[in-house]
Formats: structure tokens, C-alpha cells, sequence
């Protein structure tokens, strides 16, 4: 036990304290901030001038604070004809004219207005935003000019959806739901892929250098291979952990202290983005609206339920790959191409396991989700991305168990492979050795 | 008292046979050659004996106890295919070393310092293994093997890819470790350094033990009765009726005695015969001829059964 705790830490502090490590650790996070920065600049770029842009209004019906003022654009309603407000523009006095027409049939379901320009056009986020609000301009004044009752009109409206409520669990469900899960899931599950990968593939290349420096027989020579790998996979697991456990610390703080630093607030780029997509926009109290929902959304998950049942497929997947990889590892020779072939054999099924996951997250109740979430080489990635969804009881148990057993199984057969590979100098080692490797006594 | 006694050790892969049916007694702080040619067998053994991978049949005694999880610590095993984590440094990796074998950090920190004084390599402490030489690092290989103080000390080829500086080095610490009361096991396929170091030895070839003893009885056994004999004035020729003479030039003379004849008799018979003899010499064959013989002969024998 001694000796398994030197080699943890010796895997640990070797990896923890390299240069590389610390720059991964500090910099991803730092990049993101700086990401989150660019693309803040970008959403929130303006022209420096100030476009001013007049209304020709020969109906007089509009006025001007309906439309949106911003920094970069203003609105004068000057009192001239459309004609002199065209001249006006040549001589560069103002950006354009929007030429608002006299409405002559209310019954017209478009209105084309002009815009009319001599150098600057207008950009795509003005445009859109001066539509939006020249719409909801005309729809009140068509409202006014037909006599419509408002509130008649707000009754017509309104979204119907369908609100799934499951008759086995009492708590109540919201239509944000299956999102939020999704959304959840999606995440939990693409993390369980990405560690699995990342420090799958450090020990088995851990395995792998040790084995062509030949220290590993030196170091057999003091402790059991079993422990050499087993301190292995725990080490490199401790170096996975503190890696995100920094990252899930760093990466809120640094985008907080981004988004106070350079006082731009996240409203602006999901506009930016909303206008991208070509999308109406959403507007800032929507946005709030499903912010609330979606942070109630959050809270209502069973987190002290999700939050160590995670942690639990996180080590089990883990183990269970791990240690395949550094079966793996060690059965490769100096050549790493040639040993690339055995690693795929271990990456079909993680890679097959994500693609589950993303159905499983649209239909968490298939039985396609619930027999992967029991199969222990993908359960734990599909079953990740189904708690949100609060699946039976008896299924998280039975996946559980079955993770548990698959994984002391999977550790104990490359324990096997492992300490006869290690020992195997310049020998191209088949599948079929890899077989008998686990038999020989 | 042997520290270590094999009986007959068997071990396979899959159905090629490694070591078959060994047997040999290694006394107590002795200093014992196991040779054999490349492939015999030998590193089979060693991993065997450092608890490596175990027999598939047959029995290893450490100081007459059955090998088990308390003697890899009073082992230290030099491989063949030797090496070192490159990124660490040396001193952290002794240390580490030195702790998996049983020692506290005190004493770990104790030893290995004392052997830097030895090798003059002080300054080496801080620095990365891959900033080493090749010779340097064989050094810290070879102070990672004693730094226990095993009772037992297994070099598998420990000189091969050393110059002849850090051989000579190497070679005087062996023996004072063998001064000392270490019992050394000395691995190699070089007779005459098993011949100049070892006193006892034993010879694997395809994995059986052909040749076991001490090093002298070993000489003896096969010995041919060759005489060499330097001398002044006219040798008496008819002393020669009965015996063969292999070579004889100048002032020199080699012959081989019939095994029931007394090289006294023939001494004896010279100086009466006022024959100014300067030197007589029996000439021992080399443990290489013997080598050579004897696996030339069981290879022999094997291919023709």
C-alpha cells in the first residue's frame, strides 16, 4: 500500500509540476476569457460616427422616439419634403431617409418603406432593428386606424406547448425541462468523453514511454506490475481531477471578471447573435424570462443525487478505459504507429458512446438510451446526459452495478495483459497474443 | 549457507521452453558468474529470482526461505535493458527508487548522498536524468541497485556500453560490496570477466544448467594435463618417450601428461638430468574453451537426437 501511494504520487507531482501542465491549466481558461472578450468586442462594435437619419413623414403619424435610438444612430424629423431631404443626403448632411408612406389601404399586409442612401448603408443589426421597431409602429397605428380592441388581439395570441408531465414523479415539470436536460446532459456527457479521451490516452503513452526507457523493469523489480499500473491510473485520474477542478474555479471567475472589467454585458451578444442568426431577436425581457426559467430549471435538479452519481461514472469510466489504455500501452513496441491499431478497438466504443449520448438527450426514454445507459462500456457517458431527466431508480442501480463489476473485471484482465506486455521487448504483439497474455498463469 | 538454492526451476511461454529444469546452490557472499550464450535463458532466470514473474514449477530458496513478498527489498537488480525517467532529477529519482525499495526518505537521502561524495557527483543532484551522459546515467543506475544495501546483487551485463573508466569504477565498488558480505550474482556472456571476478559459476545453455561449481573445481574437471616448462641446456628426450608433445620451440616446451602420470616424476627426472628449468607451469583451460566445448557439444547432441 506503501509503495502504491510512492508511485501515485510520483505520477501525480512529476505530471502537476510540469511547465506544460501549468500553462494547459492556467491558459484554457485564460483563453476563454479572451475569448469571451473578442467576441464581446466584435458583438458591440460600432462606427465611430454617429449616422444621423431622417424621417421623411408625409402622413405625419410617426414619431420619432418610437424608433430606437443608439449610440451610433440617431433620428431627426426635420419639417421637409421627401425631395429635399434626398438633396439633403447628397450633400452628406444626413446618412438617409426612411420615406414613410401614407398608408392609403390598412388592409395591406406589407408596407414597403424606402431607405434611401448616398454612401453608408445600413448594417445588418440597424436594419433589423429599425424593422422591428417600425413594425411594431404600424401594427399599433393599424390597431388605432381600424379600431381593433387591444387586449381582443393579445387574447388571439399567444404560444400553445405541449408540456410533457410524467404521471411517476410527483414534482412538477416544466416545458424548459426537456431543454434544460438536454442541455445539461449534452454537457455532462461530452466532459465524461473528453477526460475519458484526454487522460485515457496519457496513461497508456505513460505506459508506453516507461516501458521503451526500460525502466519499467527496474521498477517491477521493486513493486508488483499491478501496482505500477494501478498507482498509474490513480495518478494521472488525480491530475484529471485538479485539472478541471481548476478549470470549473477559473473559467466563472475569469468570464465574471471579464464581463466587469470590459463592462459589456451578455445581453448585447445574444443580441448580436440573435441578429446573426437572422432570427427577430429576442427581447431583453424574454431573455430574462427564460434566464429565470432556465436558473429555476437548474435548482429543481436533484443535484445531491446528480452530483455524486456523476462523480461515480466519471471514475468508473475512467478506470474501466484507463485501464484498457494501458494494456494497450503496454503491449506497443518503440514503433507508435503500429501500436495505433490496438488503441482502436477502445476508441469505437467511446466514440460510439457520444453519439448515443446525443440521442439519448433528445429521447432519454428510448430504449436505445436506457440499454446503453445499462451497458457499461457507454454508460458512463449516455447515462451522464439522462439524469437531468430523472430516469428510474432501478436503472441508475442496475447501471451502477453493472459499471462497477465490468470495471473491477476490465481492471483486473489488463492487469493481466499489462504484466506480461511490459516484458515484451520487439515483438509485433496481434489480438490473439493479447488473448493468450490473459490466460497465461 | 547458500543464499540462494534453485530446484528444478521450470518456466514457458506458450511452447517455448526459457528455463528448464535448473538447479544450483549460490553460497553466501560469494561472487557467482551465471553465464550462458545470448537467449540461454539467464534473464528468464533473473526475473524469476527477483520475483519478477514466477516458475511454473520447481522451487527458489532466498536464505532458505521460499521467495516472497518481503525479499525483492533485499534484492538489487541491475537489468540488461536498463534505464531511467528522463524528466526526473536525479536526485528525486534515487530517492524515489530507494523508497519503493523500503527505505524512509531519511535514510533514502542518508545513502544516496554519502555515494554522491563517493562518485564526486554532488553537483549532479538537481539536475534532469536526459541532462546525463550515457556513462553518468549508468552510475545512477548502478547507485539505484546498492542503495538498500540489498543482501543480494544481481548485474545483468553491467558492463556492457560502460568505458573502460566507469568499468574499472564500477568493478572495484563490486568489490567492496563483495568485501563487504554481498552476495553478487554476475550475469553475462563474457567469460573472462566471470574468470577474473567470480568464484563460483554457473553455465545455462537453452535453458538447462550444463555446468555448475566453483570456479577452480570447474577448471580442474576440465583440465587436460598440459604442462608448460621453460628451460636452460639439452633436454633428456627420452623422458618424452611416453608423453605428447603439444608444442615446443626454443627454449620452451608444452606437453600433455597421460592423467595417471605424476608431473613430480617428470620434474624430478628433468633437474637430475641438470636441465636449468626456470618455470613449470600446468596451463588450465579458459572458461571460454570450456564455454565453447560445452555448449558446442549440448547443441550437438540436441540437434541430432
Amino acid at each position: 500500500m506503501d509503495k502504491l501511494w510512492l508511485i501515485i504520487q510520483r505520477e501525480y507531482l512529476t505530471r502537476v509540476k510540469k511547465r506544460s501542465f501549468i500553462l494547459a491549466t492556467i491558459l484554457t481558461p485564460l483563453a476563454f476569457g479572451l475569448f469571451f472578450i473578442v467576441v464581446g468586442f466584435i458583438f458591440s462594435y460600432e462606427d465611430g460616427d454617429v449616422k444621423q437619419i431622417a424621417i421623411s413623414d408625409p402622413g405625419n403619424v410617426l414619431s420619432v422616439s418610437k424608433l430606437p435610438n443608439t449610440k451610433s444612430i440617431t433620428f431627426t424629423k426635420p419639417q421637409k419634403d421627401l425631395e429635399g431631404l434626398k438633396k439633403d443626403v447628397e450633400d452628406e448632411k444626413y446618412s438617409g431617409v426612411i420615406a414613410i408612406p401614407v398608408v392609403k389601404n390598412l388592409y395591406d399586409k406589407s408596407i414597403e418603406i424606402n431607405y434611401f442612401y448616398s454612401e453608408n448603408e445600413l448594417d445588418i443589426d440597424s436594419k433589423l432593428k429599425i424593422e422591428k421597431s417600425l413594425g411594431r409602429f404600424f401594427r399599433e397605428y393599424k390597431i388605432k386606424e381600424l379600431g381593433l380592441d387591444k387586449k381582443e388581439l393579445e387574447a388571439l395570441e399567444g404560444d400553445i406547448s405541449l408540456s410533457p408531465r410524467s404521471l411517476l414523479n410527483e414534482e412538477k415539470d416544466t416545458s424548459m425541462k426537456a431543454g434544460v436536460g438536454a442541455a445539461l446532459g449534452g454537457f455532462m456527457g461530452f466532459i465524461m468523453y473528453i477526460t475519458v479521451f484526454i487522460y485515457g490516452m496519457m496513461v497508456m503513452r505513460s505506459v508506453m514511454e516507461e516501458k521503451v526507457n526500460r525502466i519499467v523493469e527496474v521498477m517491477i523489480s521493486s513493486v508488483k506490475p499491478f501496482q505500477l499500473m494501478m498507482g498509474k491510473i490513480i495518478g494521472v485520474g488525480g491530475v484529471g481531477l485538479t485539472q478541471v477542478a481548476i478549470w470549473a474555479i477559473l473559467i466563472p471567475i475569469i468570464s465574471i471578471s471579464v464581463q466587469l472589467i470590459f463592462g459589456f454585458d451578455p445581453e448585447a451578444m445574444n443580441e448580436g447573435a440573435a441578429g446573426m442568426s437572422g432570427g427577430g431577436g429576442m427581447d431583453p425581457d424574454d431573455i430574462q424570462f427564460y434566464a429565470a426559467q432556465v436558473i429555476a430549471e437548474l435548482q429543481s435538479q436533484n443535484w445531491w443525487l446528480i452530483a455524486p452519481l456523476f462523480v461515480l461514472y466519471f471514475l468508473g469510466g475512467y478506470f474501466l478505459y484507463a485501464s484498457m489504455f494501458a494494456a494497450v500501452g503496454s503491449a506497443m513496441g518503440d514503433d507508435l504507429g503500429e501500436g495505433q491499431a490496438l488503441t482502436i478497438p477502445i476508441t469505437i466504443p467511446v466514440v460510439l458512446a457520444l453519439y448515443i449520448m446525443m440521442v439519448a438527450v433528445k429521447s432519454p426514454n428510448s430504449s436505445l438510451a436506457v440499454w446503453s445507459s445499462i451497458f457499461p462500456l457507454f454508460s458512463p457517458i449516455v447515462m451522464p446526459s439522462r439524469l437531468a431527466f430523472s430516469p428510474p431508480a432501478w436503472q441508475i442501480a442496475v447501471s451502477v452495478i453493472v459499471l462497477i463489476a465490468t470495471c473491477i473485471f476490465f481492471v483486473w484482465l489488463s492487469a493481466r495483459i499489462y504484466r506480461v506486455g511490459i516484458l515484451m521487448y520487439g515483438k509485433k504483439v496481434t489480438f490473439k497474443e493479447l488473448g493468450k497474455w490473459m490466460f497465461r498463469a | 549457507m547458500n543464499i540462494l538454492s534453485l530446484e528444478n526451476v521450470r518456466k514457458t511461454y506458450d511452447k517455448h521452453v526459457a528455463v528448464d529444469g535448473v538447479s544450483f546452490n549460490m553460497p553466501k557472499g560469494c561472487v557467482f558468474g551465471m553465464l550462458g550464450p545470448n537467449g540461454a535463458g539467464k534473464t528468464s532466470l533473473i526475473r524469476i529470482i527477483t520475483t519478477i514473474t514466477q516458475a511454473d514449477s520447481g522451487v527458489v530458496l532466498y536464505n532458505g526461505e521460499k521467495l516472497n513478498q518481503n525479499h525483492p527489498s533485499k534484492i538489487g537488480y541491475m537489468p540488461e535493458e536498463r534505464g531511467l525517467y528522463k524528466k526526473m532529477k536525479v536526485g528525486d529519482h534515487l530517492v524515489y527508487l530507494a523508497r519503493l525499495k523500503g527505505l524512509s526518505k531519511t535514510d533514502a537521502l542518508r545513502e544516496i548522498k554519502s555515494w554522491f561524495e563517493k562518485f564526486e557527483i554532488e553537483d549532479w543532484w538537481g539536475k534532469k536524468v536526459e541532462e546525463l551522459s550515457k556513462g553518468m546515467q549508468q552510475k545512477i543506475q548502478f547507485i539505484s541497485t546498492v542503495v538498500h544495501r540489498p543482501g543480494l546483487l544481481i548485474l545483468d551485463e553491467p558492463f556492457s556500453g560502460l568505458d573502460p573508466i566507469n568499468t574499472n569504477l564500477i568493478k572495484d565498488e563490486i568489490d567492496e560490496l563483495h568485501k563487504n558480505g554481498t552476495s553478487i550474482i554476475f550475469s553475462t556472456h563474457r567469460m573472462e570477466q566471470v574468470e577474473e571476478v567470480c568464484e563460483f559459476m554457473v553455465l545455462i545453455n537453452q535453458g538447462k544448467n550444463v555446468l555448475e561449481g566453483s570456479v577452480k573445481d570447474v577448471k580442474n574437471q576440465y583440465k587436460e594435463n598440459l604442462f608448460k616448462i621453460d628451460f636452460d641446456g639439452a633436454l633428456p628426450m627420452e623422458a618424452f618417450a611416453q608423453t605428447k608433445i603439444i608444442n615446443q620451440e626454443g627454449h620452451s616446451i608444452t606437453v600433455q601428461l597421460k592423467e595417471e602420470d605424476d608431473s613430480n616424476a617428470l620434474l624430478r627426472h628433468l633437474l637430475q638430468n641438470n636441465v636449468q628449468v626456470h618455470s613449470f607451469n600446468e596451463i588450465l583451460p579458459t572458461l571460454n574453451e570450456i564455454f565453447i566445448r560445452k555448449v558446442a557439444s549440448s547443441n550437438h547432441k540436441n540437434t541430432t537426437i
